[in-house]
């Protein structure tokens, strides 16, 4: 092998590497939320809000399991409780902290509902959701339904 | 010449290639170029592989709100909640789930949740009971220890819903935990995540040296024998 086509395999290969590490960052990248983040989205969406996020974290540092899943009554499934601002507001659920006495009041709508538009109504990093390729509907529905001009297509 | 014209086609087809692995990206952009961040998620919040390729070890851990993937960065307020690091100062850590020992961290004494909702001085009802479950393949027996689980839970939490009280009752398989049953129903989703790295936590009872795997039932009953 010559000196010159040397030089040119190393050039090549070069090359090759950029394109294929520019191809990779233009992939999607992976959502790396805490935990145990639960995205509520059972009728945010459909009512022209963003999705609550339910940080599992935060809690957990000031309060037992017990607290929400016995006292309160909150069920060990995402989306499940069928929790809305009107039951809020009547004390239950969130409501029985966030009522600013205990905690903030339900005033600050954006510190809950801060998830990314469309985010279907998922359990962050749980093991369920690793193993099992998404059943929910594709994301392109929610978005048709706050544009229904586009449906109209 | 030549040497030049065979690098321009390898170019050209490694182009096609990765446009062709990137396509979902590309496809976003093109299409619906206004909201691009909805389409992604549709790929981006299972985690399931979607290509047959090796699953990527994550670089950094417990980012702040507003680089997570699930906060919306348009909120504003999304800017004014805490970020998890700056929560987890002193608290023990972990390689997995959030990264800290929760159950270290309180028996430490570095974390103190309230047991009620309004009195801070109510102290758990804890109760120190170890409950051995036999396992029947080679894998290390199961200790289910109550203390630890009673720290956080009470006891209506999984008795008689999850977990009927009583011996011999209960039937669970790694399948369904993985499936979010039995122990899944917290175990892979808020307390500690099913890993190869966090098995040994419950699978912790080593088999006695004069361990046999049983036999099958059609070997134990065999009428030829």
């Amino acid at each position: 092998m010559s000196l010159k086509t040397k030089h040119r395999l190393v050039w090549k290969s070069l090359f090759m590497g950029m394109l294929v590490y520019m191809g990779t960052l233009g992939m999607p990248q992976p959502a790396q939320a805490e935990y145990a983040d639960v995205v509520i989205n059972n009728y945010a969406d459909a009512a022209g809000m963003r999705p609550a996020v339910f940080p599992h974290w935060f809690h957990r540092i000031r309060f037992r399991c017990k607290v929400c899943h016995a006292d309160l009554g909150f069920k060990f499934k995402a989306g499940g409780n069928k929790i809305t601002m009107a039951k809020i507001i009547e004390g239950k659920f969130c409501g029985a902290c966030h009522n600013g006495e205990v905690a903030w009041s339900v005033e600050n709508c954006a510190m809950c509902h801060s998830g990314i538009p469309g985010t279907p109504t998922h359990f962050h990093g749980s093991t369920v959701q690793r193993l099992i390729a998404p059943a929910y509907k594709p994301l392109s529905k929610p978005a048709a339904q706050k544009k229904p001009v586009s449906q109209k297509k | 010449m030549k040497q030049k014209t065979k690098i321009l086609s390898l170019t050209v087809a490694m182009l096609a290639m990765i446009a062709s692995a990137t396509g979902h990206a590309q496809e976003v952009v093109s299409t619906e170029s206004a909201k691009p961040e909805v389409i992604q998620l549709a790929a981006v919040v299972s985690g399931a592989n979607v290509f047959n390729r090796n699953l990527k070890k994550q670089k950094a851990f417990n980012p702040p709100p507003s680089e997570d993937g699930i906060h919306d960065t348009e909120n504003e307020a999304t800017y004014s909640l805490q970020a998890p690091l700056e929560a987890y100062q002193g608290l023990p850590t972990t390689t997995f789930g959030n990264r800290v020992d929760w159950v270290k961290a309180i028996d430490q004494g570095a974390l103190k949740p309230r047991w009620d909702r309004v009195d801070p001085n109510e102290e758990p009802f804890v109760m120190d009971l170890d409950i051995v479950r036999p396992v029947n393949a080679s894998m290390p027996d199961v200790v289910f220890p109550h203390r630890q689980h009673t720290e956080w839970l009470f006891c209506s939490n999984c008795h008689p819903a999850i977990f009927i009280p009583q011996k011999g009752a209960n039937q669970i398989s790694m399948s369904a935990i993985l499936l979010g049953q039995k122990c899944g129903v917290c175990h892979g989703k808020v307390s500690f995540p099913i890993e190869t790295k966090t098995c040994k936590k419950c699978h912790s009872k080593p088999k006695p040296a004069d361990w046999k795997p049983p036999l099958s039932e059609a070997s134990v009953k065999n009428p030829w024998k």
